[in-house]
């Protein structure tokens, strides 16, 4: 299959990534051959396979009691963040 | 005379409990090594000296007073997609290339807990996505058996390291053959435990339903050592398994007579290079010399497990990285024209071009009208393939292969084609997709570089893996091959 300048550019959109001019035709060319080099799938008979999401069977997610475990770090965390002021993540404003 | 870094982990651990030499001199000697060959290898993304001496005066002061943990006193490098408290964590990446973590991943705690003295941080492939460990934000990693091969990825840092003689033992992960690849490319004993048997909580999550931690060592024996000390439940990671964990030192050296070996056909077929087949044959003989019977066994959906992967892991890949945002942590742009132009270009510029590929073709088969077609599938197919290993251990009690089919190969040879590349884990993406412990141990060298051999177990048969391939490595001395200039 080969995907235009618009489809890939639609699918950027939707990852939140930003492309160059010259990424581009990269993209374009690099994922039409995944998707193309993906369609063997297609081969394989799955008529009554139940699709499999994890790979131990009878596994369940487990509930744990509700109690506190960890203490406020907020500070420590923050010392990541790119912006803060005033205990607070700072981006840019969104409703004018 | 015997240097201190040809020792394996399991020789350095007796020296230290017969106070042949101090944690303090170990950790010294490799922090030297590290110094002066780590700038031509670049296998380390940060180095904890520091970090790494006071936790080694510990280490001492625990040996002296008997209180010592299991692994006291022994360095070790972690893979740069660990979580470590106060230290840089990049996962390879710009994006995170300010991180420095607020918390210790549960596999650092528990073998810090048990006495290990971490010497820094190995370089890996972006986010652990790539088989040459060329995709790094830190640039690639050199092969220390030759610096213009690649070392294998994503974990090439890890093994790099070990191959070197940075450290006796480097922590690793596997989502698609990231420890076992690296481990065959450069003569290590590789071993990537069954998905739930070790921690991912802290550990970067690239694709969660295959992702887990492993190790990369010079010996099964040491490889033993620190599964001992790495498994095990976590109530922080929803995936984690509560089976015991059996103690693996204690079983290596069971007698592999009568041990069924399944030689997967169809690893034996499709681009695998006649040097490299012939030593997976050789090694195949010695386990017949030991008493092990080999049968063919096929398995026919194994072929679909490339396409499958790349259906699979780009899909969770696009799910688990969308946490990247700017925002909290982590790389933002300059200048945000508005909250969307600050996600898209922080994004944009701060995942490199083969992470973005991931993310767009796993947004792309996760989107309306084609989930169907590719992820539900793909997810099909996953389960036709786990069923083809299920029957085959039916049969047999490990099964036994090529790790790659080559060994190691230049730097820049395919890392404008990302099928070519993607094919590269065509021997190890099967075992992840069925949530198997699988194991490379080395088995010979074809034009002086390493080829590795695969022996995949059932669920949670880890010790009977580390019993296989120790009993091959009583009979030979590949995984005792340093690289030229490392001795």
């Amino acid at each position: 299959m080969s995907l235009t300048d618009n489809d890939v550019k639609n699918i950027a959109k939707l990852a939140r990534l930003k492309l160059s001019d010259e990424q581009l035709p990269v993209y374009v060319d690099s994922l039409s051959k995944i998707f193309d080099f993906v369609a063997q799938l297609n081969a394989a008979d799955t008529a009554a396979v139940e699709p499999m999401a994890h790979p131990l069977a009878d596994q369940v997610q487990r509930m744990r009691p509700d109690e506190v475990l960890d203490t406020d770090q907020h500070a420590k965390y923050q010392r990541n963040a790119p912006r803060v002021e005033a205990d607070l993540y700072l981006v840019p404003k969104v409703i004018e | 005379m015997t240097e201190l870094h040809h020792l394996t982990l399991a020789e350095l651990n007796e020296g230290l409990r017969a106070r042949r030499f101090s944690s303090v001199e170990l950790a010294r000697h490799f922090l030297a090594r590290i110094e002066r060959l780590n700038p031509a290898l670049n296998a380390l993304i940060t180095v904890t000296p520091e970090y790494a001496l006071a936790a080694a005066r510990r280490a001492d002061e625990l040996l002296a007073s008997g209180e010592a943990g299991a692994l006291a006193g022994l360095p070790l490098i972690h893979k740069d997609i660990f979580c470590t408290d106060g230290v840089l964590t990049t996962c390879g990446s710009r994006m995170l290339s300010n991180f420095v973590a607020p918390y210790d991943a549960t596999i650092v705690e528990k073998l810090s807990q048990s006495g290990v003295v971490m010497l820094g941080k190995a370089n890996m492939d972006e986010f652990a996505m790539g088989s040459s460990n060329e995709t790094s934000f830190y640039g690639p990693v050199k092969n220390p058996w030759d610096l213009k091969k690649v070392p294998g990825g994503s974990s090439g840092g890890s093994a790099a390291s070990v191959a070197a003689r940075l450290a006796p033992v480097a922590t690793a992960t596997d989502t698609g053959g990231s420890i076992r690849q690296p481990a065959a490319l450069t003569g290590l004993t590789g071993l990537k435990p069954t998905y739930g048997r070790v921690s991912r909580y802290g550990m970067i999550a690239f694709a969660s339903s295959l992702d887990q931690a492993g190790t990369m060592t010079i010996t099964a024996k040491d490889a033993a050592m620190v599964l001992r000390d790495m498994a095990g439940f976590d109530p922080r990671d929803s995936t984690s398994v509560d089976t015991p964990v059996p103690d693996y030192v204690a079983g290596l050296d069971r007698p592999l007579a009568g041990l069924k070996i399944g030689l997967l056909k169809e690893f034996f077929e499709s681009g695998l290079e006649e040097s490299t087949a012939k030593l997976i044959r050789e090694a195949l003989q010695v386990y017949e010399r030991l008493g092990a019977k080999l049968i063919e066994v096929s398995l026919p959906n194994l072929p679909l497990s490339v396409p499958t992967y790349y259906v699979v892991a780009p899909a969770e890949c696009s799910s688990n990285l969308s946490r990247f945002d700017g925002v909290r942590f982590g790389y933002r742009c300059e200048n945000p024209q508005g909250l969307e132009d600050l996600y898209m270009r922080s994004r944009g510029e701060g995942f490199g071009a083969e992470v973005k590929r991931r993310i767009m073709t796993g947004t792309y088969v996760l989107s309306a009208g084609y989930y169907d077609a590719y992820y539900l599938r793909a997810q099909k197919v996953r389960r036709l393939i786990t069923d083809d290993f299920a029957r085959a251990f039916q049969q047999v009690d490990v099964l036994m292969g090529p790790t790659s089919p080559t060994p190691a190969f230049d730097i820049g040879a395919k890392v404008d084609d990302p099928i070519t590349m993607y094919l590269n884990d065509i021997y190890t993406i099967g075992a992840n997709l069925a949530g198997l412990p699988a194991m490379s141990i080395p088995c010979g060298t074809v034009g002086g570089l390493p080829v590795g051999l695969q022996i995949i177990g059932p669920h949670f048969a880890e010790a009977k893996l580390l019993n296989v391939a120790h009993g091959y490595q009583n009979e030979t001395l590949w995984h005792r091959d340093i690289p030229k200039g490392y001795a």
